[in-house]
């Protein structure tokens, strides 16, 4: 716990910078830091401190996140002065691997439109008959095996690690080499040097598949991607970087949210019977969106690096600093959300800000939606008796991860 | 109620899509916007509204 003030001399209170992130209150693993929420109101801008010492300005308000995310003045290059990296190894990543998710428009734009075709509302809602099956095959699995069962291993990761896989181009068989890698470059615990190497072996075999991609073109997105490299629209590193965060960002997140999506739904037992019963596309639509409001699990906040000075919410950021804007306190904001610490699935959270904002704003956010409404209104009917399997407090808890969530879920039925 | 889009600006989220599908589609090649009632009728004017506040990168402007 930190230190936020401390009686001096002269009886005025001098604030001590509060380290970041901050700790969750044990008992509450649905809710922000207790301490984050007590800086929001008293200061919701101030500096905070991070793993390396460097003390960015923490935005906690809905308003000001999204003000901030959509300013030209903003930068998501983490080469720029004072962008506040995440922990040594991101920091690392992010130097060998530059995907379009770490540059400022123009590049950004050219890049991304190369491979927004593929998650349009369209093209997404014409995978809901594969995702279906896949999501049906995986329970019929669970059904037949043993109880009680890891939800993580057996349903939560299969679900969009094949569907990320059918989408790329990328054979599933491979699932343990990269969900292996990429769990280490998404703990905050990993060393440089470890994500140096998972970030190469994971580059090189982006790489191969490329190769196999240029030689044999299939009706896949890393083909796609082959196919800028030979009209020379991107090097063949370029294309490797964007493949790889698509691969990454294609399972860990969505993975999470069924995981945790289903934990927080057992313990609102009421919430689960109507999600169980409903046949109503609008309701399970608003229950992935207010899951996605309440849970957050992208869970240490937005970064990005100031390049001209900038006014908000009567605070002077200066060109050179770091920002850090933290969607979990956003989305629970009184001012933009009634009762924003309740879990509800009838309301309409849609101006939630867990895919960020601006115009870095979640790319797969149509494919993560259209698995999660298939996952929330298959699995519970399907397993309409599914419960934990342990204590809740017995749970281990994504403390340490980029992206939030638990390690494991043992559930019977 | 009057409607404009900035293609230049869309980043390709889909959320307009949601929200109001009657007014605004995605062309196939790029997923860019495309508005399909410049003019919406009245009771579109909540889902219009909402569209213009959730496009992440304030790509949609109302008129009137």
């Amino acid at each position: 716990m930190n230190t936020f003030s401390v009686p001096t001399t002269d009886n005025t209170l001098t604030t001590e910078v509060p380290d970041f992130p901050m700790a969750r209150a044990a008992g509450c693993p649905f809710d922000p830091p207790p301490a984050l929420r007590e800086l929001r109101d008293r200061t919701p801008i101030s500096r905070v401190r991070l793993w390396d010492g460097s003390e960015p300005w923490l935005i906690t308000r809905h308003e000001d996140q999204r003000a901030l995310l959509s300013d030209p003045r903003i930068s998501a290059d983490t080469k720029q002065p004072g962008y506040p990296h995440q922990s040594p190894g991101i920091k690392a990543r992010r130097e060998d691997a530059v995907s379009f998710i770490s540059m400022d428009d123009p590049e950004h734009a050219r890049q991304r439109r190369m491979v927004t075709a593929e998650f349009s509302i369209k093209r997404v809602e014409a995978l809901r008959p594969a995702i279906q099956r896949i999501v049906d095959g995986l329970i019929d699995d669970l059904l037949a095996g043993p109880k009680p069962a890891d939800l993580v291993q057996a349903f939560a990761l299969p679900v969009p690690s094949l569907v990320i896989c059918e989408l790329l181009g990328v054979p599933y068989r491979d699932h343990g080499f990269f969900q292996s890698h990429s769990k280490v470059l998404i703990n905050r615990a990993t060393t440089a040097a470890e994500s140096r190497a998972a970030n190469a072996e994971l580059t090189e075999y982006l790489d191969r598949l490329l190769g196999e991609k240029l030689a044999h073109p299939a009706d896949d997105l890393l083909s796609a991607l082959a196919e800028r490299v030979t009209s020379g629209e991107l090097t063949r590193r370029q294309a490797a970087n964007t493949g790889l965060i698509l691969l990454i960002a294609g399972h860990e997140t969505t993975a999470n949210m069924i995981a945790l999506g289903t934990l927080a739904l057992l313990e609102h037992p009421d919430q689960l019977a109507r999600v169980r019963e409903s046949e109503d596309p609008k309701l399970i639509a608003s229950t992935v969106e207010e899951l996605l409001r309440y849970l957050n699990i992208v869970h240490s906040g937005r970064r990005r690096a100031v390049l001209e000075d900038v006014e908000i919410g009567g605070v002077t950021i200066r060109a050179g600093d770091g920002i850090v804007l933290a969607n979990d306190i956003g989305n629970r904001d009184p001012d933009v959300f009634a009762d924003p610490d309740s879990l509800d699935i009838a309301r309409n959270p849609r101006r939630h800000i867990a895919f960020g904002f601006g115009v870095h704003q979640c790319l797969g956010q149509p494919l993560a939606r259209v698995e999660l409404q298939v996952v929330y209104s298959t699995l519970y009917r399907r397993l309409p008796t599914l419960r934990l399997a342990t204590e809740i407090d017995r749970l281990p808890f994504k403390h340490d991860g980029i992206v939030y969530g638990v390690y494991e879920l043992p559930v019977t039925w | 109620m009057k409607v404009i889009i900035d293609q230049e600006k869309c980043v390709s989220a889909g959320q307009c899509v949601l929200s109001a599908p009657d007014v605004f589609d995605q062309r196939d090649e790029d997923g860019t916007v495309v508005l399909l009632a410049e003019n919406p009728a009245d009771e579109l004017a909540d889902d219009v509204r909402e569209a213009a506040t959730i496009c992440p990168a304030r790509a949609i402007a109302l008129e009137g």
